[in-house]
């Protein structure tokens, strides 16, 4: 069973709260998504007093666990506030932290990210650092306190889906303890089974299911391909060759003849 | 929602009916006129003074645009919306509705063909296109979508007419007063907006900010709409050179403008247009849009007290029609099983008039 924290989780698929077009269609993407885990973005002038709440409980009506975002944050300062906020909104020290370092892409500031995981942790959350596929980065993460890590598969957005596999690979076969989440960039069903099939623990996504034409069927379908790809991966994989292997060899064809048809 | 049979009852209450509306702003203003022109004598309370300065429909855009709203709305918005369209041509026959445009930069090319495919209603524009129709943007963009049949309102404009209409046909105005609709006599129509959360408590606020600037460099014809993966925005022209920037989407029900949301607005439309960025500022402001979960509009019915709200950012779209199918259904007992929603029977005077 996966456990992220101590928390067993049911589902590998975990995913975002924004973009949808209402809350009702929201609610039933999750569902249909199974996912047990949902993030949700906090801006720091929706925090405070009663101001979202009522999306807040809408969230909470799902009965899935929270796990509150800093996204859009830039630097460490202010990522360390909105987690402070969100923990004190939803009463969770689970934290998915997001360090921005450039505005066009995105991309995480992982010398930021780093500094903020090791306050945090030393403040009692439990950190979620959404970071890229770099070894030693993960690395220092997890010498921060970091019991699990999201590198990304791409840009957030950019549907590209796993753009870098070889160092994915390397970065899940050098900390196989770790649980790690494949964050951000996936934006069909197939990019999540190959997360999986990669031997990631799970993976999390939003825009692709939010902003499909009909979210509550991509939803599902992400579902599908995250239990595909996991089962997949539990299987056992044929590994790629470089040429063909035929299943039944072909007798009687003399071997030079085959060495240059 | 099963209909009830008790609906039916309505078609038999004497009419004229005197009917109080509470709220004139854009929902309610259009209930006063359907009932006004049903022949029912109609009141009509308002809590701020007669230029809504803190209410919604202040700062909104006031589009008229079904069918780009296609993108993220249930089909119940593309069919209040078109109908809507029909009666504002009614009731404003001197106004032309040019239709809207919609553009993308190159790079966000991906979000412009899912509008595209998303919407009906349009025609394809190369450069030229929209050089034709909106000057100001030629050589900026090579590919446009024109929503033909949309339009758009000045609503600080529109409503102050849609008054004087409503004078006319003998409508009692009484703004400055503030009213609790169960306080009221007879037939009431709540449009009280997010201030009916105590008797709809799924309603909930949304916020939407916006800038309104002044520039003589820059002239729009029609609502021209920027797609960008996190910063969609519209611009919209206004009379003496004034464009409104609109407009932000945040789950909260603070209502105070945030420098970020002023600075990505802005950026947008100089985006749009460089010339922007020499506009003067005029007012930057946020209203509260007031949404259900599902973001469709409800008529809720309690007893003789029916609530209209819900229509989150499609107030001008929406207001007519529903005024519309208000009024038929309190007047003539018909009912659009859509948005006509029997509600809990709170504050019911007879019990009677009780739902069942």
């Amino acid at each position: 069973m996966l456990t992220f924290y101590g928390q067993e989780v049911a589902s590998r698929l975990l995913i975002g709260t924004a973009l949808y077009p209402s809350p009702t269609i929201m609610q039933q993407a999750i569902k249909a998504s199974g996912a047990a885990i949902v993030t949700v973005s906090l801006r720091r002038e929706a925090a405070g007093g009663k101001a979202g709440d009522a999306f807040w409980s809408l969230i909470r009506d799902t009965g899935a666990r929270v796990l509150p975002n800093t996204a859009g944050c830039r630097t460490v300062r202010e990522a360390v506030t909105t987690a402070e906020l969100a923990r004190e909104l939803f009463g969770t020290p689970w934290i998915k932290l997001e360090v921005i370092g450039d505005d066009e892409t995105l991309q995480p500031d992982v010398v930021g990210l780093v500094e903020a995981a090791a306050l945090l942790t030393r403040e009692g959350f439990n950190v979620f650092p959404y970071c890229t596929e770099d070894l030693t980065v993960a690395g220092r993460l997890i010498d921060a306190g970091c019991e699990v890590v999201m590198p990304w598969a791409a840009p957030i957005g950019s549907a590209k889906g796993i753009v870098n596999p070889a160092p994915l690979a390397l970065l899940r076969a050098r900390f196989p303890d770790v649980p790690m989440v494949i964050d951000a960039g996936l934006g069909a069903p197939s990019h999540a089974a190959h997360a999986l099939e990669l031997g990631y623990d799970a993976v999390l996504l939003n825009t692709a299911i939010a902003k499909a034409g009909d979210p509550v069927a991509m939803a599902e379908a992400f579902r599908l391909a995250a239990e595909a790809g996991r089962t997949a991966y539990e299987a056992g994989l044929m590994a790629p060759r470089d040429f063909a292997s035929p299943s039944t060899p072909v007798v009687g064809t003399p071997f030079w003849h085959a060495a240059t048809s | 929602m099963a209909p009830s049979k008790t609906y039916s009852d309505n078609s038999k209450r004497p009419t004229p009916e005197a009917i109080s509306i509470v709220g004139a702003s854009v929902a309610g203003t259009w209930q006063a006129l359907a009932f006004a022109q049903a022949g029912c004598p109609v009141t009509l309370y308002e809590r701020h003074s007669g230029d809504l300065v803190g209410a919604t429909s202040y700062w909104a855009g006031g589009m008229l645009a079904p069918d780009c709203e296609a993108e993220v709305s249930e089909p119940l918005v593309a069919r209040l919306g078109h109908r809507s369209l029909a009666l504002w041509r009614d009731a404003l026959p001197g106004t032309r509705f040019e239709g809207s445009l919609v553009v993308a930069h190159t790079r966000d090319r991906a979000d412009f063909e899912r509008f595209a495919r998303l919407t009906p209603g349009h025609a394809r524009l190369d450069a030229a296109g929209v050089a034709a129709l909106e000057p100001a943007l030629a050589g900026r963009f090579r590919d446009g979508l024109f929503y033909a049949a949309e339009g758009h309102v000045e609503p600080r404009r529109v409503l102050p007419m849609l008054y004087r209409r409503l004078a006319e046909l003998g409508v009692v105005l009484r703004f400055g007063e503030e009213v609790a609709p169960h306080e009221l006599p007879g037939t009431v129509i709540d449009c009280r907006g997010l201030a009916a959360q105590d008797a709809l408590p799924e309603l909930r606020g949304v916020k939407g900010e916006v800038v309104i600037v002044e520039s003589r460099d820059v002239t729009f014809t029609r609502p021209v709409r920027l797609l960008h993966p996190r910063w969609p925005l519209y611009v919209i022209p206004r009379e003496d050179g004034r464009f409104l920037i609109g407009a932000t989407s945040i789950e909260s029900e603070d209502d105070r403008v945030s420098v970020r949301s002023a600075l990505e607005l802005m950026t947008a439309a100089y985006a749009l247009h460089p010339a922007f960025g020499e506009a003067r500022i005029v007012e930057i402001g946020a209203g509260l849009r007031p949404a259900f979960p599902d973001h469709a509009p409800r008529v809720t019915v309690e007893g003789r007290i029916l609530r209209v709200n819900g229509l989150y950012r499609h107030g001008f779209l929406l207001a007519p029609a529903l005024a519309e199918l208000t009024a038929a259904f309190v007047v003539d007992g018909q009912q659009d099983d859509e948005v006509i929603h029997a509600g809990a029977p709170a504050h019911r005077r007879a019990p009677e008039e009780v739902l069942s």
